[in-house]
């Protein structure tokens, strides 16, 4: 009994690492190439660790002759601008819906309902219409607009004030504390666990996006980091592969550091919802 | 105890009065948002309608009406029918794989104590990299001269296999690549649901006669994970279903149309060639296929929001 436990352990064991050699392999591969020269790149012979160390000039590359800076400062806009108004305006107008009486609550909850199952795709041709009308195509408002509304922030931070506790609500209106008070004083604060989980749900979307991007964006000067790799990969190299890698994983790290260091808040945030 | 619960008006005057201002107050708060929605959501979702049946090209200075030509058209255009035969396909690789694979990681990655964490972040790793980023890197990987896969599939016999380029294996490739962002993410969801099947059970079970790991996952397991496994399929199935980045990174629909996905023939049709009235019946027929999915989804999500 107690060798075939041992033996069932050593097969899980070795099930998870194959899967896991081949979960890290593309990230393995990406790190070495953007520290090999750009001659063994094209080398007929395979050695994977690279003969002389080339980072220097790969990542110079990447960060001085390349898109992939300007990229990745446009997504850090981005990702923050959108958030911003999606807090502002998603915080109040979750209370609202949680605690407060008010005509048309109930349209408003169930059109909430109704905008979860509707992804950027669906509004895209419109918007692109309008925004082209309005001549604010290649901009950050073009970029940002269309994610101001986030109807699953809204029905999260519902979900979230529902159960706030009435009693503090009663007690600070008898203390003469106004409902505007209330929400950023009392019930946002109560609410930063899910704010934050909001958040990085957010701007991993955000900073991942390529659909709406690709579609408003023709200029290098508005290029979000997808775009900016996917630019650096078909002009900028000059087939170096080495510097490529090292743009990629640039436009990678933030992330991913992000997540090393915040395991938990960020699985949190991300598996929230596969409204990805 | 709710808000919902105060009778709307009521007798004293006081009293009524700090009604006005709650329900004032309310209305002033949801107003932004409740904006947006009609400018980014309700608003467009009309003008799609309409735009959907006419024949609308942008820039034209004539639009006519078309009736439902553009969906007639839809259903007989060879381009639109592989795609969406190609996402099937794609849906149909992805959606067994990612549940199962999922659920198969979780369950061995649950059992392990030290290492446990350890597996976890390795195999939510692809969850939070940028994908685009990381298509380039796969491109590179499964290049035919200048990556590792060829000459290592050809030392296992496979031949010298070029993944992306060949009509027969590049949308099962992508297929793979969109499998090894998932997993994590699918394996995630498992274990959290494993996490919640209470421990006695398994004793009661023993005790009425389940011997052995399979016996004990299919009478415990498996119906305790039932919530978690619908949800999974739910959003695995919707994410496959928008497969789009790597289509755009790696093969662009081709080589000869192999790689066609609703996605990105949408994409092409509304964006690139401006064929916007077409392109706005596709969007209809994908809404129609999304909110199918979706509400099953939204009757399940009530049930997975946890912040205590």
């Amino acid at each position: 009994m107690r060798s075939r436990a041992f033996l069932a352990s050593v097969l899980s064991h070795l099930v998870l690492l194959i899967g896991a050699v081949l979960m890290l392999a593309p990230f393995v591969w990406m790190l070495l190439t953007s520290i090999r020269p750009a001659e063994e790149v094209f080398g007929a012979v395979f050695d994977p660790i690279p003969s002389r160390f080339a980072g220097f000039e790969n990542y110079a590359q990447a960060l001085f002759a390349s898109n992939v800076p300007r990229a990745m400062l446009n997504g850090a806009v981005v990702c923050l601008g959108i958030l911003a108004v999606q807090l502002a305006t998603a915080l109040p107008a979750a209370y609202a819906l949680a605690r407060l009486r008010f005509p048309g609550r109930g349209v408003l909850f169930g059109l909430v309902l109704f905008g979860l199952t509707v992804p950027i795709q669906v509004p895209a041709l419109p918007l692109y219409l309008a925004l082209a009308k309005a001549g604010l195509l290649d901009t950050f408002f073009a970029l940002m607009f269309p994610f101001f509304l986030t109807v699953f922030g809204l029905f999260l931070f519902r979900q979230f004030f529902r159960t706030y506790p009435e009693e503090i609500l009663q007690a600070a209106r008898l203390d003469g504390m106004g409902e505007f008070e209330i929400v950023w004083r009392l019930a946002v604060p109560a609410a930063l666990p899910a704010i934050g989980a909001f958040s990085v749900f957010s701007i991993v979307a955000h900073w991942n996006d390529l659909y709406w991007p690709l579609i408003v964006v023709t200029s290098r000067e508005r290029a979000t980091p997808p775009l900016g790799i996917l630019a650096f990969r078909d002009a900028e190299t000059g087939g170096n592969y080495g510097a490529l890698m090292a743009g990629a994983a640039l436009i990678t790290a933030p992330l991913v550091l992000a997540f090393l260091v915040a395991r938990r808040g960020f699985v949190r945030g991300l598996t929230m919802t596969g409204l990805k | 105890m709710a808000v919902s619960s105060v009778p709307f008006a009521s007798p004293a005057p006081q009293l009524a009065a700090r009604e006005r201002r709650l329900a004032l107050a309310g209305a002033a708060f949801a107003a932004p948002a409740a904006l947006l929605l009609v400018a980014i959501l309700l608003a467009p979702l009309i003008v799609l309608v309409l735009l959907s049946v006419t024949d609308y090209r942008l820039g034209a200075v004539a639009v006519r009406f078309v009736g439902l030509a553009n969906y007639a058209e839809m259903f007989s255009d060879p381009v639109f029918r592989r795609a969406i035969r190609n996402t099937f396909l794609y849906v149909a690789f992805v959606l067994p794989a990612g549940v199962f694979g999922g659920l198969a990681l979780a369950a061995l990655v649950h059992a392990r104590k030290r290492t446990r964490s350890l597996y976890e972040v390795i195999y939510f790793l692809p969850v939070t990299s940028t994908l685009v980023a990381m298509a380039t890197v796969w491109q590179f990987l499964l290049h035919p001269s200048l990556g590792p896969v060829t000459p290592l599939l050809a030392a296992l016999g496979f031949g010298r296999l070029d993944l992306l380029n060949d009509p027969d294996l590049a949308l099962a490739t992508l297929a793979l690549i969109g499998l090894w962002q998932l997993l994590g993410f699918n394996m995630v969801l498992f274990l959290a649901g494993l996490s919640a099947v209470p421990r006695d059970l398994y004793e009661a079970a023993a005790l009425d006669g389940a011997a052995g790991a399979v016996d004990r996952f299919l009478r415990v397991t498996w119906p305790m994970l039932g919530p978690t496994t619908m949800f999974v399929t739910i959003t695995t199935t919707i994410s496959a279903f928008k497969v789009f980045d790597t289509v755009v990174v790696l093969t662009r629909g081709g080589p000869l149309g192999a790689t066609d996905t609703l996605l990105y023939v949408l994409y092409l049709e509304g964006f690139h060639y401006f064929r916007t009235g077409y392109a706005a019946a596709m969007t209809v027929v994908l809404l129609a296929f999304l909110c199918l999915l979706s509400l099953l989804q939204a009757r399940l999500i009530e049930r997975r929001v946890h912040y205590a």
